[in-house]
């Protein structure tokens, strides 16, 4: 087995982590509550831990806890401790940076991770992060990440994030992300191992004629429950949301949550739950909520939940596929979600997880 | 090459065919016709193997093959194929993933491109199948998977309905050669439901069945017949036939 910084490199593929320079325009690790490494490979990025930002930049600080409260609930305050770490990206202003940043929060030993990170797109940059979300097979224990992301006018951040942990963690993201005037903020979630518990709200802050994109594929297995949902609040006239999940319970118990706030002239915002409940035992809520606050605004939801309909594996089957390729086509098919420069290990991870899925029905 | 015999089929637990009999031999096209409900889809979808609908009695036998209680995969790598009528929209699933499949059991590989141009269907390659796609287009797009498929025996159900003037020369030009129907001497069969009998302008058939109330109750000429049915409509041809026949 290959290991860096005392993690196995294939366990770090699985979630996106490469550590090359040709394919990355920084990376950082942290395992446990220590940074291993951090590094920047394109003079517009900067990527460092946030204790080196704030030794770097004294405003560093006025960005923590600017769109989440320390108060909020237990874990926000048990993160708000000294020995919190975490990462800091930032993208110059005008930097176009197609090239992801990688950066990997991993769990080792047991206990608790507590991360907070600060992410800033300046004015006019683009930036694509990947970060990737795993433990060690023994560890048992919970992260706590607070994430607080600042897309600043005109600028572009997306942001995929694939968890890849086992079943005895438990996991409880806090993000929140800020998207100002004419800004585009791309959240890209992916879930296909199993975990204890995920319980995540993130909300994004949306601007004038601004725009948030919540993408999430979402895959619960047998004793796992993931509470997972997308929150946009349209500010300012103009702005817009659309937040997409698709959830496949092979066992587990999932809520798919949504909500879109509209208060302010001309907003528009549209949320689509679609689940797909492979086994008995398994459990969807889909719980999609819109909410006016002033007269012209255009929301919109649908929310589905079923099996795989046995007319599109026969349709399909009368293509010449066997039963079983017609199903991972579907569950494939219902799985397609858009997301650009997904790592080609991570396709291969996705893959892995329909091959499995498709054994168990 | 297909025999049905004394084929009983129900759908949600009512009987919709009662004790059909049919025998198609190879390079042989029948044409189906028959009003609404009359059982025309339920036949075609029992011989592809719809799970929907249940073989109650009788048998399907194709290539000396007794394909009843076969899985519809196998049925197909047998050399059956069919267009359907309304086909699923399956989100995710991309028409051309589909053609490559077809491509591949047909041994066609190389001409997914040359064929989706034919059909007109090369804008719809990369889209979700079925998805948002007119009645013609998905008509087209069925026709295009059969023609990549290359099936020895086509139930094509209702092929012409829905595809506007422009392109039913095009539909109809590949339905004639999926059935070889130009060649002198054929290997290929099949069966066309046909309501208005608009896709015999541009494919010819050998023989025209009408099925009423789930029984063969007309075989004959394809042109005799429709000239009857425009003239005394399926009732008054029915009971001619009924009348022929005694």
């Amino acid at each position: 087995m290959s290991e860096r910084y005392g993690v196995d490199t294939e366990k770090l593929k699985e979630v996106g982590i490469e550590f090359d320079p040709k394919k990355r325009s920084g990376t950082f690790l942290q395992k446990d509550q220590e940074v291993q490494t951090f590094a920047s490979f394109y003079e517009g990025v900067e990527v460092m831990s946030i204790k080196s930002a704030m030794e770097k930049y004294d405003w560093v600080k006025d960005y923590f806890w600017k769109l989440l409260r320390r108060d909020q609930d237990e874990f926000t305050k048990e993160a708000d401790s000294e020995d919190v770490n975490g990462y800091f990206i930032r993208a110059m202003p005008n930097a176009k940076v197609e090239i992801p940043v990688e950066a990997c929060l991993y769990l080792h030993r047991t206990g608790k991770q507590k991360v907070h990170n600060i992410v800033i797109a300046e004015e006019n940059s683009e930036i694509n992060i990947i970060t990737g979300c795993t433990s060690h097979p023994t560890a048992i224990g919970m992260h706590i990440g607070v994430s607080e992301f600042f897309v600043k006018k005109n600028a572009k951040l997306t942001f995929t994030m694939i968890h890849s942990w086992q079943n005895n963690i438990e996991v409880r993201p806090r993000s929140a992300v800020m998207v100002e005037d004419g800004a585009t903020y791309i959240s890209n979630y992916i879930l296909l191992n199993p975990v204890k518990l995920v319980q995540m709200y993130p909300t994004a802050y949306v601007g004038k004629n601004a725009r948030a994109v919540f993408s999430s594929v979402i895959v619960a297995l047998e004793g796992c429950t993931i509470d997972s949902g997308s929150r946009a609040v349209l500010k300012e006239s103009g702005a817009v949301a659309e937040i997409i999940s698709r959830t496949i319970s092979r066992g587990g118990k999932v809520y798919a949550r949504g909500q879109i706030i509209g208060e302010a002239e001309g907003v528009k915002g549209h949320l689509e739950c679609k689940g797909l409940i492979l086994s008995e035992k398994g459990e969807i809520v889909a719980i999609p909520e819109l909410i006016a606050r002033h007269p012209n605004v255009e929301l919109s939801h649908e929310a589905a939940i079923g099996k795989i309909a046995e007319e599109e594996i026969f349709y399909l089957m009368s293509r010449g596929l066997s039963r079983d390729q017609a199903v991972s086509a579907i569950v494939r098919g219902f799985m397609e979600i858009e997301i650009k420069g997904l790592p080609e290990v991570l396709k291969a991870t996705i893959d892995r997880a329909i091959e499995d899925m498709k054994s168990a029905l | 090459m297909l025999r049905i015999v004394n084929l009983s089929v129900e759908v949600e637990g009512k009987r919709i065919l009662h004790n059909v009999n049919l025998y198609v031999k190879k390079g042989e096209t029948f044409a189906l016709f028959g009003p609404n409900g009359s059982g025309k889809s339920t036949l075609l979808n029992a011989i592809i193997g719809n799970p929907a609908y249940k073989v109650v009695g009788g048998r399907m036998i194709f290539k000396k093959v007794d394909i009843t209680n076969l899985p519809t995969d196998e049925r197909v790598k047998l050399g059956l194929g069919m267009s359907f009528q309304n086909p699923p929209k399956i989100n995710g699933v991309k028409l051309i993933d589909i053609l490559s499949h077809c491509a591949k059991l047909g041994g066609n590989e190389g001409k997914i491109i040359e064929l989706a141009e034919k059909l007109r269907m090369k804008d719809h390659l990369h889209r979700s199948i079925n998805v948002g796609f007119s009645g013609g287009e998905v008509k087209r797009s069925e026709i295009l998977q059969l023609l990549l498929m290359n099936p020895d025996f086509v139930l094509l159900d209702e092929p012409d309905s829905g595809v506007d003037l422009e392109n039913i020369a095009i539909v109809g030009s590949a339905i004639s050669e999926l059935l070889e129907r130009e060649k002198k001497e054929r290997e290929k069969g099949g069966i066309i439901i046909t309501h208005q009998g608009h896709i015999l302008d541009y494919v010819s058939a050998d023989y025209g069945v009408i099925l009423y109330k789930g029984r063969v109750a007309c075989v004959g000429d394809p042109k005799d017949i429709i000239a009857q049915i425009r003239k005394n409509g399926y009732e008054g041809c029915v009971a001619r036939c009924l009348k022929d026949m005694e």
